[in-house]
């Protein structure tokens, strides 16, 4: 099977790491060689995997050596549970430096290494929130993630980032090969959370891989550094991201989305009592004005 | 005046633009013009300071090569640094040469290249520690600098690094000026803007440096030179007119300029601005703050050098008017004998211009007195003032354009065929193969100075020495021009 390249999206704080790391850990309980590639300074993609704090990571380890060109891949490839290999782009702390440019320094760095040569089915880029710059979109450029999964949830502003990501696809999608592959819904036990991710997902014209449901037993996992699947391999949660690796694999329903307009998306928000209508008269209205 | 009328240059223009596509046609329709003395405005017939075409050839540089180049880079005895990259300092390194007096690398650093040399990591996590470290060892290493200033190169902007805190801090640190200057090179529409903000720096970060100071004794007969960067050692020989007709000049800005004589400037009581394009912004800053008048000149050749001192004398006593008239009348044999000599081989020879600054004006007068003509001029990156400033100086006719492109300034060549073409080095080996006598207007083609009299002697040298030269009637294969002749006599 040829390699499949995929990257996970999705609001800041949404659960990306963690769900990524979960199914990851699934598909190589599964037989499946996997590889993550953490974009995001914060560097926490791996941390589940390989039981570390936070692993070393390229743009660090390429700083200390001088350039990025003295760097060894086996300096910065680590191998974790499951036989997962981890790397971490990593970058500068927030407010200094530019955390685009490492991210695109740590994929030529791994592409001319040959990271991705070996017989490697699976390779997730986890990426930070928001394509906020073209550094950022490099895991989706040409020859990159030709899967994009977005994770969401039931909230306002989860459903309205999965939207925006969905525009970013469309225009690397006319130029290149990436489509949208599905969302996972991470739930939060919003109301009619599922029934409105499929409708979402309709809307984007996708579908929802797969709902995860809430369970505490993540958080457990993960206050000792592992997934789900290593810590109780038989809780009904491992379960769920095991469904979830095997819907992945068959996976073959990727599209190039078809982003809604901010009213359109609001509208769907209306149908399922998320957001209320919109009362156009109070708009610009001071509480004076509106008491008078 | 030009051989060709006002209308033969109007339709030349249209005939030019005509190969362009509409847009670029409209465009570039607006920064052609004919001169004509009447208009006193020129944004009336000509645009400027606009953004270049993509696709044309341009000569513009950027806010960088404007600030470090032109405005920061000549203070000798302060170190620029370079902050990026290392292509920008490298290929800027003494470039431009402005002649200076020290020892390199003891007490002067004109033509040295101090660079932070950004790798991928320091786009990565950001330059301000490495802006740190370097100013450090440029301490240690030069320790008789007398100051630092920080010249941003594009990356500075993009990655949002704080030089003006590090500045701050090593400032006080090592008790010794560092000027952080924004001047990353996409900004503005050509290297102009980097004056201006390099002027900017200066003034946020040097002119008051010693405005509670009052240990320099203050002369009535003070003056400070802007904006002459001493190319080939033009300040030297503007310096010493000054000096005979009895005025201290306090200042070389920035030619063999020094931190101390800048901060020292708004003791002076008339600043004498050479080139106003590079350094108006300064002087108007200084009047406004410090009351100092500022008045153009041009010494360039001796009829605009005579009425520059002149001028300059009428803002003091009478015993400068009188050493004015002393002085020229002290070299008038001189630059009479230089006319003398070269006039009768340069007279009636039609020249075209292309360059920047204050240049496609400022050298008429000289060309003239050689009994030459300006067929064509125009500014790299001139504005509206700069215009205005030409229309009076150019006969009418004369073809003037902004920013022109490379198929531009070769299409008019052809057809005006003059004689000699001033402009850069970019453009000088296109036109010396089309077999045009060309001189290097930026650089002097590495002579100099021809500022004042004893510059004019070297201009009228070189002028003779190029287009007078024995190789222009050798770029044809003799068995090509025999018919040609015979042609020509039948």
């Amino acid at each position: 099977m040829a390699m499949r390249q995929c990257a996970i999206y999705g609001k800041g704080g949404i659960g990306k790491s963690t769900t990524t790391q979960n199914l990851v850990a699934a598909l190589a309980e599964a037989g499946k060689k996997v590889m993550i590639v953490g974009c995001d300074p914060k560097a926490d993609s791996t941390r589940l995997i390989l039981h570390a704090k936070a692993q070393n990571t390229i743009m660090e380890m390429a700083a200390e050596a001088g350039t990025v060109e003295d760097l060894e891949l086996e300096d910065v490839l680590k191998t974790g549970f499951g036989d997962v290999r981890c790397v971490e782009s990593g970058g500068p702390e927030p407010g200094v430096g530019c955390a685009g440019r490492g991210v695109i320094t740590a994929i030529n760095f791994l592409e001319e290494e040959g990271a991705y040569e070996e017989d490697i089915d699976f390779v997730f880029y986890d990426v930070l929130g928001d394509v906020v710059c073209g550094g950022f979109a490099m895991p989706i450029r040409e020859n990159k993630a030709q899967e994009i999964y977005i994770v969401v949830s039931g909230e306002m502003m989860a459903m309205y980032a999965a939207n925006n990501i969905s525009k970013g696809i469309v225009k690397y999608a006319n130029s290149g090969g990436v489509r949208l592959a599905g969302l996972i819904c991470n739930s939060r036990n919003t109301d009619r959370e599922d029934e409105l991710i499929v409708a979402l997902a309709e809307r984007l014209g996708t579908q929802m891989i797969h709902f995860i449901p809430r369970d505490n037993v993540v958080q457990r996992a993960e206050i000792r550094r592992m997934t789900v699947i290593e810590y109780d391999p038989n809780a009904r949660q491992a379960d769920e991201y095991r469904a979830l690796a095997q819907k992945i694999i068959a996976n073959q329903k990727f599209v190039v989305p078809t982003p809604a307009s901010m009213d359109e998306l609001e509208e769907l928000l209306m149908q399922f009592g998320i957001l209320e209508e919109e009362d156009e008269s109070i708009i610009g209205k001071t509480a004076a004005e509106l008491g008078a | 005046m030009s051989d060709l009328t006002h209308e033969e240059v109007e339709a030349l223009i249209s005939e030019v633009l005509e190969v362009y596509p509409e847009k670029a046609k409209k465009d570039r329709a607006k920064h052609l013009s004919v001169n004509d003395q009447e208009i006193e405005q020129s944004k009336k017939c000509i645009v400027s300071n606009k953004k270049s075409l993509p696709g044309v050839m341009t000569q513009r540089g950027c806010a960088y090569a404007g600030s470090k180049g032109v405005v920061w880079g000549p203070i000798k005895d302060m170190a620029h640094i370079s902050h990026g990259p290392v292509g920008c300092g490298q290929y800027s390194r003494a470039g431009r040469r402005n002649y200076y007096v020290g020892t390199t690398g003891v007490n002067a650093f004109g033509t040295m290249n101090f660079t932070s040399d950004f790798q991928e990591k320091d786009i990565v996590f950001g330059g301000d520690k490495k802006l740190e470290k370097l100013i450090d060892e440029i301490e240690t290493l030069f320790p008789l600098n007398k100051g630092i200033s920080v010249q941003s190169e594009c990356p500075i902007g993009l990655i949002g690094d704080d030089i003006e805190a590090v500045s701050k801090a090593k400032q006080k640190e090592h008790g010794k000026t560092v000027v952080p200057v924004r001047c990353e090179g996409f900004r503005g529409v050509s290297q102009s803007l980097g004056h201006h903000i390099a002027n900017d720096a200066l003034r946020d970060w040097v002119i008051g440096a010693r405005d509670d100071d009052q240990s320099f004794a203050a002369g009535d007969y003070d003056v400070a030179i802007i904006g002459d960067y001493n190319i080939g050692g033009d300040a030297w020989s503007s310096r010493i007119l000054l000096e005979e007709m009895g005025l201290r000049v306090v200042a070389q800005w920035s030619g063999d300029g020094t931190l101390t004589e800048m901060e020292l400037t708004q003791k002076v009581k008339l600043n004498l601005v050479h080139c106003y394009r590079s350094m108006n912004y300064v002087s108007r800053h200084m009047e406004e703050k410090y009351g100092i008048p500022w008045m153009e000149y041009n010494f360039f050749g001796p009829t605009k050098t005579i009425e520059s001192l002149r001028e300059i004398a009428s803002h003091f006593d009478d015993s400068i008017k009188a050493k004015c008239e002393e002085v020229i009348a002290k070299y008038s044999p001189e630059w009479q004998a230089v006319i003398d000599k070269y006039k009768p081989r340069l007279e009636g020879k039609k020249v075209m211009l292309y360059v920047g600054g204050l240049r496609p004006r400022h050298v008429i007068g000289a060309y003239e007195d050689l009994g030459m003509q300006v067929v064509g001029t125009g500014y790299e990156f001139g504005h509206a003032d700069d215009y205005d400033r030409t229309i009076k100086e150019v006969d009418n006719a004369t073809l003037l354009y902004d920013d022109v492109t490379g198929y531009e300034f070769e299409e008019f060549v052809k057809r005006v065929k003059p004689d000699l073409i001033g402009s850069g080095v970019k453009e000088k080996y296109i036109f010396q193969k089309m077999g045009i006598p060309f001189r290097q207007m930026h650089s002097w083609d590495y002579s100099g100075p021809y500022h004042g009299f004893d510059g004019f002697a070297i201009f009228a040298k070189d002028m003779d020495m190029t287009l007078n030269n024995p190789c222009w009637d050798k770029l044809q294969a003799p068995w090509l021009k025999v018919p040609q002749q015979e042609s020509k006599a039948a």
